[in-house]
Order: structure tokens, then C-alpha cells, then sequence
């Protein structure tokens, strides 16, 4: 009898050992580029065919070319990107120590150019901020994603959630609805992604060109008729950094192809 | 422009081979408005040409039916060692080159 | 003017509201027509359908940039070889896309390029052969617009 019991138990334990290890499993994220067509799959895998790779060339120029009031260059600091950056951008975004401001890798470069080149800031979408961005961040490409979530960036991860959980805009939908609970379904003819961060600067279709992921997320905020916040805002910097802790599981891509 | 070629590293003469190109460049329509709505002036590549060795091996007459950032791949026989030179002109008159060197060992 | 699906577009588009970004135009025009254009390739002579492959994407990501290759079955001879091969649409704002000028040295007559399309079509593909003759193959095209509307 007790046998017959202690079987059950064993029983019921794998059951819920196993459920847990399903429910895990679903929890992992998935890249963008798995809810893409296979088209699109080609064209990212292909560095030749990958129109991101034109900003990851221009990005390589810009780096080795003299800036600022002292023509330096930023090889002239860090010497040769694919040793001195590698995993770097995995670590984004953070608070730089120095200054105690919250940095993406946008906000880095520009914080390089402002303080130790003398050089001006660059806008975001501009061609410059794009090809360094990308150039940067690729040389992580196939790092896992490795934001740190120090103490003094908690504050922020819990504005970012906020954001990420809270009805927005006309259609009163917050990311999650399409994002969490519908992602893998299709909206008209397109596939609902998980809208994770680690494919960025991207080279997007509809835009036809590359872009930041401020500029996916004010076009996300666009689609539900909220408004916009400025592109390196807090609101965006703090979603950002929800987005990196969301994301880990994933590997950086850039630069990659989206619709 | 930012422009990329791709060839074999090495191929034997008589071997076909594949000539790819990437070009950074809008391809502007024409039809696209900008934020004040004014429209857009349009500015395609219209006229490209690749000549190996000398000799113009493909010619592309393009229009704002091509995507931007153009992509083309076509393919040609090695003969001997030499460069491929692309040469194109946009609309506004803006010329980009791009050439690159293709090894050809004896077949 | 323009058919059910032009307007409707125009409707979607002034709807979004304040940004009207559009990448072609609301109102429709062709400046050219297919029919035109392939006369002017042809000189009116008959163009026989076959030999011509374009192999594109059943349903298109984006209308613009949908990847395409152009092959033509053709022994690329000096006596028998394709001399160009023209890219048409029924629906683009200009019928002609593109013409790519071959010859015998091309060895292959495959191109790979990406188009724009302005909506669900069938793109069609002319080939001019070195005996003059004119061969041509086609492709359905699925196009849709954007599910989110981004306005850049």
C-alpha cells in the first residue's frame, strides 16, 4: 500500500517537475527574427545581402576618422573596436560611474565625442550616430545580453515595467498586449514579435533605412495614438533598460533586418 | 556613398562567377512627403555600369522601382586577373565609383 | 481615378492624422503604362511567354523592398545569349522598374535585385534575346500595408 502511494507521489512530482520545466521553457524569449519570414531570415544572416551592414561599414570609417578639436579619432583611444568593444553594448544601458548619468550606447558615444574629442554630440538618426551605434554594437553581435541591474538602476527598471504594463494612448493598449500576450499571432498579415531590443540599430523596411530603437518605440507608441516622448528621454531610457533585463536569454543581432 | 562589392576571393578562367554590389542611396521616389508636407524631390540611381578589365560587362537602368540602399547580383566569366570597376550616376548628377580586384588562376 | 483599394489607402491615410508620409502618392497617376512601355521594348512585335523565371515571395514583408531574381534559360553563347532583361508593373506608379543590358559574357543570365511594389501585382519580366525575339515570365506579388502605421 504504501508502495502503491509512494509510487503516486513520485508520480505526481515529475508531473509537476515537468510542468514547471514547460512553463520555463515558454518563458524564454524569442529573437524578432524567429517571428520573421524566411526572406527576411536570408537577408539578415547574409552580411553582404544585410543593408545594416552599409552603417556597420560606415561606423567602421567613422571610428578610425579624426574628430574634434584635437583630431582624434576614437581608435585612437580604444585601438582596434573588435578586441577593446567586444560585449561592451551586451552591457547596456548603464549608469556611467563618472558622471552618475544613465547612458544607451547612443547616449556613450556621444558622452565620448562631447568629453574626450571635443567633438559635437550627434543626433539620433543621424547617419553618424547610426553607423557608430551599429558599428559598436556589433561587435557583440552573438553575446548574450548582459544588462547589469545595479541598485541605483532599480528605480529605473520599475519606471520602465511601469511603462511596458500601462494602457497608453487612443486604443488604451499597453506593450504587453501585443508583445506578451499575443505575440505569434498576426495583426492584418504581419506576425506580432516579443518587441525585444537586441537586434538594434536595425535596418527596417518600412523605413528604408537603418534606425535606433528609440525610433521603433516612439513608432510603437505612434501605433497605439499616444504620444511620443522625445528620443533619449527618461521615459525611453527606462524602457529601454526593462527591455534589456527582458531580454537576456537573447543574443546581441545587429545589425538586423525587420519589416 | 557607401557602397560594398563581393567577389571570389579566387576563381579559375572560364569559371562563372557570382558579382554582387550593395549601394547606400535613399532610390527617393518622388512621392514621399516630409514633415512640413512638401514632397520629396525624386533621386534614383538611373545609370550604372561594370566593366571588367575595360570591357562594360553589365549595364542597370534603374528607376524608383528598385528598393533603396540597391542591391544587385549578377554573374560573369573570369578571363584573366583585372579589376571590376562599377561606376553610377543619380539623378542629381552625384557620381559614385567602387572597383575591386578579381584573381583569376589559369584554368 | 482610381479603383476601391487606391481610395480606401487614402482614407486609412487621412485618418493617421497629422503625419502623411506616404511613399506613393494618394492619388494615383501612372505617368506611364505597362502597355506603353512594353511597346517601347518591343517595337510591337509579339513577346512569347516562357524561358523567363522571376522567382520572388509569394506575400512581400514590405512593398519596399521585396527581394527578387530574374533568370532567363539561355545557353549565354555569342550566337545565342540574352541581350537585356526589363522589369515591368501593372501598378507601380511607373510601369518600368528596371532593364539590365546582359551579352554572352554574363555566362548566366540571373539577376537578383530588390524592388519596390505599390501593392498586390503581377510583375513582369521581358527578356531580349541576341535573335531579337522577346520572352516573358511573370510573378504574383501579396502586398500589404503596414499593420501598425509608423510614420517614421
Amino acid at each position: 500500500m504504501s508502495v502503491r502511494i509512494a509510487a503516486a507521489l513520485v508520480q505526481v512530482m515529475a508531473f509537476c517537475a515537468l510542468s514547471t520545466f514547460a512553463n520555463a521553457a515558454d518563458k524564454a524569449p524569442r529573437s524578432g527574427i524567429e517571428y520573421a519570414s524566411a526572406e527576411l531570415r536570408a537577408m539578415q544572416a547574409d552580411d553582404f545581402a544585410n543593408p545594416g551592414m552599409l552603417w556597420v561599414a560606415r561606423g567602421e570609417k567613422l571610428w578610425n576618422a579624426p574628430a574634434g578639436r584635437d583630431r582624434r579619432s576614437c581608435a585612437g583611444c580604444h585601438g582596434a573596436a573588435e578586441k577593446s568593444l567586444r560585449g561592451a553594448a551586451t552591457r547596456y544601458p548603464q549608469t556611467d560611474r563618472a558622471s552618475g548619468r544613465f547612458l544607451n550606447l547612443e547616449g556613450r558615444i556621444n558622452q565620448c565625442r562631447s568629453e574626450r574629442q571635443d567633438a559635437g554630440v550627434l543626433s539620433y538618426e543621424s547617419e553618424e550616430l547610426l553607423a557608430l551605434t551599429a558599428y559598436v554594437a556589433h561587435q557583440s553581435r552573438g553575446l548574450p545580453v548582459a544588462v547589469v541591474i545595479e541598485d541605483s538602476d532599480r528605480e529605473r527598471l520599475t519606471r520602465g515595467r511601469e511603462i511596458y504594463y500601462r494602457r497608453q494612448g487612443q486604443m488604451n493598449l499597453a506593450c504587453t498586449h501585443c508583445h506578451e500576450q499575443n505575440a505569434g499571432k498576426r495583426l492584418l498579415a504581419e506576425t506580432i514579435s516579443e518587441g525585444h531590443g537586441n537586434a538594434y540599430p536595425i535596418y527596417r523596411l518600412e523605413w528604408q533605412t537603418a534606425g535606433s530603437l528609440h525610433r521603433r518605440l516612439r513608432a510603437c507608441y505612434f501605433g497605439i495614438r499616444a504620444e511620443r516622448p522625445p528620443f533619449g528621454s527618461d521615459d525611453l531610457l527606462n524602457l529601454e533598460l526593462f527591455l534589456a533585463d527582458r531580454a537576456k536569454g537573447l543574443t546581441v543581432e545587429t545589425p538586423g533586418v525587420r519589416r | 556613398m557607401v557602397a560594398r562589392v563581393q567577389l571570389p576571393a579566387s576563381c579559375r578562367a572560364g569559371e562563372i562567377i557570382t558579382v554582387r554590389l550593395v549601394i547606400q542611396h535613399p532610390m527617393e521616389t518622388g512621392f514621399r512627403y516630409d514633415v512640413r508636407g512638401n514632397r520629396v524631390e525624386k533621386n534614383v540611381i538611373s545609370q550604372l555600369t561594370c566593366r571588367y578589365n575595360e570591357v562594360e560587362i553589365f549595364r542597370a537602368e534603374m528607376g524608383s522601382g528598385i528598393a533603396a540602399n540597391p542591391f544587385l547580383q549578377f554573374h560573369t566569366i573570369a578571363r584573366q586577373s583585372g579589376d571590376l570597376v562599377f561606376e553610377w550616376v543619380d539623378d542629381r548628377g552625384v557620381r559614385g565609383e567602387e572597383r575591386a580586384r578579381l584573381l583569376v588562376t589559369e584554368a | 481615378m482610381t479603383g476601391k483599394h487606391i481610395a480606401r489607402r487614402s482614407l486609412l491615410k487621412w485618418l493617421s492624422g497629422l503625419f502623411c508620409l506616404s511613399a506613393f502618392p494618394l492619388r494615383a497617376q501612372p505617368a506611364d503604362t505597362l502597355s506603353a512601355r512594353v511597346d517601347e521594348l518591343t517595337g510591337g512585335q509579339t513577346v512569347t511567354t516562357g524561358r523567363v523565371v522571376v522567382d520572388t515571395p509569394r506575400l512581400a514583408d514590405n512593398g519596399h523592398s521585396v527581394p527578387m531574381r530574374l533568370s532567363v534559360d539561355s545557353p549565354m553563347t555569342a550566337q545565342d545569349h540574352v541581350r537585356s532583361i526589363t522589369l515591368l508593373s501593372p501598378r507601380n506608379p511607373r510601369a518600368l522598374m528596371a532593364r539590365f543590358y546582359l551579352g554572352a559574357s554574363a555566362g548566366r543570365a540571373e539577376i537578383v535585385t530588390r524592388v519596390r511594389l505599390n501593392g498586390t501585382q503581377t510583375v513582369l519580366a521581358i527578356a531580349e534575346m541576341s535573335d531579337g525575339t522577346f520572352w516573358s515570365g511573370t510573378a504574383e506579388v501579396e502586398v500589404t500595408e503596414s499593420a501598425c502605421l509608423d510614420a517614421g
